[in-house]
């Protein structure tokens, strides 16, 4: 039996809105995806630990912030740390183009997503992460 | 996922030394299912039995999350290790999740002595999956003291959760009130303890009044689910939920209940594996589907009844004492 991918999705951080997020998750839940919700204020290794504990298959941050410069290169060493570095990490929310290529550059991190991306085109991304399965099946 | 032997036995290995990221990955290959998850069951199952299992189930929103988290702290701070479990339902849509229970538990985060666990029901029916309980046991086998089943119910009464746990809480709400008419019988026969949440709501005192009654209902000598009144975000109440799953635990070590009940549990198990087991035989046998097919055709053509064709398709095919 297959389990349908399994993306834990965390809001670091010190600010407080977590929308996006949450239509995010229900967009990849409608995509047949099965998504952990950490909620709001999450410290790296409060994603880690959740991260190792539902051994997800993809971990997603949402940063609003401004902080994305420490906060997803803290919480990718953090899960190499613990024995994840075989789960890939993406991130989302306010990045501009220029960070966004410099994370892009840190193994580990697959995508980096800008303001006006499109919840299709997370999944299409997603999914093609995992060419062996389907989602949903 | 393919697991090689060599893999699954390093996992077992560094499981059996306290690793949590293996046990964590031992649970995915146990959701899988296939050989590699009976691999992994039938190594873990001998240190399985030791750990108190506690479920707590009930309608969506009656804050079933809430109070896991504040028994949680209270287990922690008397020393003992907690796994959870905790199952959403599956969208019958998409065959997608959204498994929120970790926002609401907050005060396990950072303490090595609390795993919790999100799974997704996955079609099975309301109550709990079976998955669920083997995910139960690796937790057992990983050592935890007490292990808490957190899953939906209560819509359609499952009489199944029973076997699923020691000890089974109903979640409820004031709100609750109206479905629980229909189900005085079903939820009496799954309540251990009756928790009426949000408890500050209107409706609450007179409501719990009707559960106190239903509760009455059981046979003379039979243990009597008490009524725990709880406001879970305030954390009130929580010491009486404490007290009577305590009280039940000594029922049942006393009474003697507490075993027939594993061991009612685990003839079920029993029996619905070697069902399945026999199931699949049975479809995977060339000459069951030849018999299977013929009877079918003699159906669909008028020659013989459904009733008759199964009952002879019993005779020729089934187990021995039905030849």
């Amino acid at each position: 039996m297959k389990r349908p991918i399994k993306v834990l999705l965390a809001k670091p951080g010190l600010d407080g809105h977590d929308r996006g997020a949450k239509v995010i998750a229900n967009a990849l839940r409608d995509a047949g995806m099965e998504v952990v919700y950490t909620g709001l204020h999450q410290t790296p290794e409060m994603i880690v630990e959740a991260a190792v504990q539902e051994d997800a298959d993809l971990v997603s941050v949402s940063i609003l912030s401004g902080a994305h410069m420490t906060l997803i290169p803290g919480v990718r060493e953090l899960m190499n740390a613990a024995g994840l570095g075989d789960v890939r990490l993406i991130a989302g929310g306010i990045i501009p183009d220029e960070d966004a290529k410099t994370l892009l550059a840190i193994p580990g991190v697959a995508g980096v997503f800008g303001p006006g991306i499109s919840t299709r085109d997370v999944i299409t991304f997603i999914e093609g992460l995992f060419p062996a399965r389907d989602a949903g099946a | 996922m393919m697991q090689t032997p060599d893999l699954l036995a390093d996992l077992l290995a560094r499981f059996s030394s306290g690793d949590v990221l293996a046990a964590s990955r031992l649970m995915s290959i146990v959701e899988r299912g296939g050989a590699a998850a009976e691999t992994v069951l039938d190594a873990l199952f001998t240190k399985t039995g030791r750990a108190r299992r506690i479920a707590l189930t009930g309608p969506g929103g009656a804050g079933k999350s809430t109070l896991v988290d504040g028994l949680t702290r209270r287990l922690r701070t008397a020393g003992q290790t907690v796994g959870v479990v905790a199952e959403d339902p599956t969208s019958p849509f998409s065959g997608g999740a959204v498994l929120g229970d970790r926002v609401r538990m907050t005060h396990a985060v950072g303490d090595a002595g609390v795993f919790v666990r999100s799974l997704a029901s996955r079609g099975s029916e309301t109550g709990i999956s079976p998955l669920a309980c083997e995910l139960a046991d690796v937790l057992d086998a990983f050592g935890r003291d007490v292990v808490l089943l957190e899953t939906m119910g209560v819509g359609q009464v499952e009489t199944r959760i029973r076997f699923a746990a020691d000890t089974v809480a109903v979640v409820m709400t004031p709100e609750s009130g109206d479905e629980v008419q229909s189900l005085k019988a079903g939820l009496l026969e799954v309540a251990d303890v009756f928790v009426l949440n949000k408890s500050d709501r209107p409706g609450a005192h007179a409501f719990a009044a009707d559960l106190t009654a239903i509760a009455g209902l059981r046979r003379r000598g039979e243990w009597v689910p008490p009524v725990v009144q709880t406001v879970g975000k305030e954390g009130r109440g929580l010491d009486a939920l404490e007290s009577a799953l305590e009280s039940h635990l000594q029922y049942l070590a006393e009474t003697g209940r507490g075993e027939l009940r594993r061991r009612d549990a685990l003839r079920e198990r029993v029996r619905a594996l070697a069902e399945d087991a026999w199931r699949e035989a049975w479809w995977r046998d060339p000459t069951a589907r030849a018999e299977f097919d013929g009877m079918l055709e003699r159906v669909a053509v008028g020659a013989l009844s459904p009733y008759r064709a199964a009952r002879e398709i019993a005779r020729n095919l089934g187990p021995r004492t039905t030849r």
